[in-house]
């Protein structure tokens, strides 16, 4: 059964289509970039999966199952921008996400933290911008989930921790869990995906694994995404 | 090891390919254990799945073995090595003739540029010491 699966999936705001016949899956074991150009739908898609939003047509399932509870404890999600409550310290949050998450593991996101230099007292109100990312992915990297939702995971982020994110990415690897990296940072992310899905106005304009796109264009997924949009 | 991934090939044939001369050149040694497919993809920051796809062709053609339960080995067969080697060395050679051909060089005055380059090196070695 794929982890994801969308089957003509459309949503509508008022007069904006967003997303039009959007279909395909992701099978286990796959890190899949989601590649688009700003405004593609990509966070639209991302947030259905979520049930943040509800679609205006066609399905969307998780394992088999539309999103809702039973789907939420089995995606762990990182929004486009941070929400984290301010006041919180990051080892208050590991405790909150204890209390939500059965498949939190504490001792993980503590390793992390401590990897990156990030103070577990100091309040989320005292961080930088790119450091509440990082406190941010690190409490969705440390679930044990079966679908990471990943919405723009590096763009706020300097090169260094990039590469640690990359690599936990790697290190986190499980045949039977899958990871969506929505970005458009795709030189940057490319050689640790699978496959890649280009949207563009709503629709899928192309499912492919990286190699195949880089045996059949002889180019880098990077270098032929600018190609597929040029402006 | 030092990986270098280029942006125009794909990436399984690169790390086949890094993977060999690593075995050809004794980096890896006969009847070595490799790390696993995990240690491996993230050391060379790749997926695993890619990773994994490069070994099984390694496996494929003789280069590594699996034993099941403790890991992946380098072969321990030499001949599959020198095989190897030599066609790494012949590929390397066909795409240097065909770039000198491109410079315009008929194949043997190729022949003795090559020959006066290595006496040259030769000398600056022995200069050198």
């Amino acid at each position: 059964m794929p982890t994801w699966e969308c089957k003509n999936l459309c949503k509508r705001y008022g007069s904006v289509q967003a997303l039009d016949d959007v279909s395909f899956t992701v099978e286990p074991g796959r890190v899949v970039g989601l590649l688009g150009p700003n405004g593609s739908g990509k966070t639209t898609l991302i947030k259905l999966a979520n049930g943040l939003l509800t679609p205006t047509g066609g399905e969307l399932l998780i394992n088999g199952e539309k999103p809702g509870k039973v789907t939420r404890a089995q995606v762990s999600y990182l929004p486009d921008r941070p929400c984290l409550p301010e006041w919180m310290s990051a080892e208050k949050l590991l405790n909150m996400f204890s209390d939500f998450y059965a498949d939190f593991q504490p001792d993980k996101a503590r390793e992390m933290l401590e990897k990156l230099g990030i103070d577990p007292k100091q309040k989320i109100k005292q961080m930088s911008k790119g450091t509440r990312e990082k406190v941010q992915l690190i409490l969705v990297m440390s679930r044990k989930a079966e679908l990471y939702l990943l919405d723009e995971p590096i763009g706020g982020v300097d090169p260094a921790t990039r590469d640690y994110i990359l690599e936990t990415i790697i290190r986190n690897y499980n045949p039977t869990a899958s990871v969506v990296i929505s970005t458009h940072l795709i030189a940057d992310v490319e050689q640790v995906l699978d496959d890649v899905i280009f949207i563009n106005r709503g629709r899928v304009v192309l499912k492919s694994s990286v190699d195949d796109i880089r045996e059949q264009q002889g180019k880098s997924v990077d270098a032929y995404f600018r190609e597929v949009f040029r402006c | 090891m030092e990986w270098h991934i280029r942006a125009d090939l794909p990436i399984y044939a690169q790390l086949i390919f890094q993977i060999k001369l690593a075995i050809v050149s004794g980096e890896y040694l006969p009847g070595e254990r490799l790390a696993s497919v995990r240690e491996l993809a993230m050391d060379a920051g790749v997926n695993p799945n890619t990773m994994q796809r490069a070994l099984q062709e390694l496996e494929r053609e003789g280069m590594v073995y699996t034993q099941r339960t403790s890991g992946r080995f380098v072969t321990e067969d030499t001949k599959v090595i020198e095989s190897a080697k030599k066609h790494l060395a012949e590929d390397r050679i066909k795409d240097f003739l065909e770039q000198m051909g491109r410079l315009g060089y008929p194949k043997e005055e190729i022949l003795s540029l090559l020959k006066a380059s290595i006496e040259e090196e030769k000398n600056n070695a022995d200069m050198g010491m």
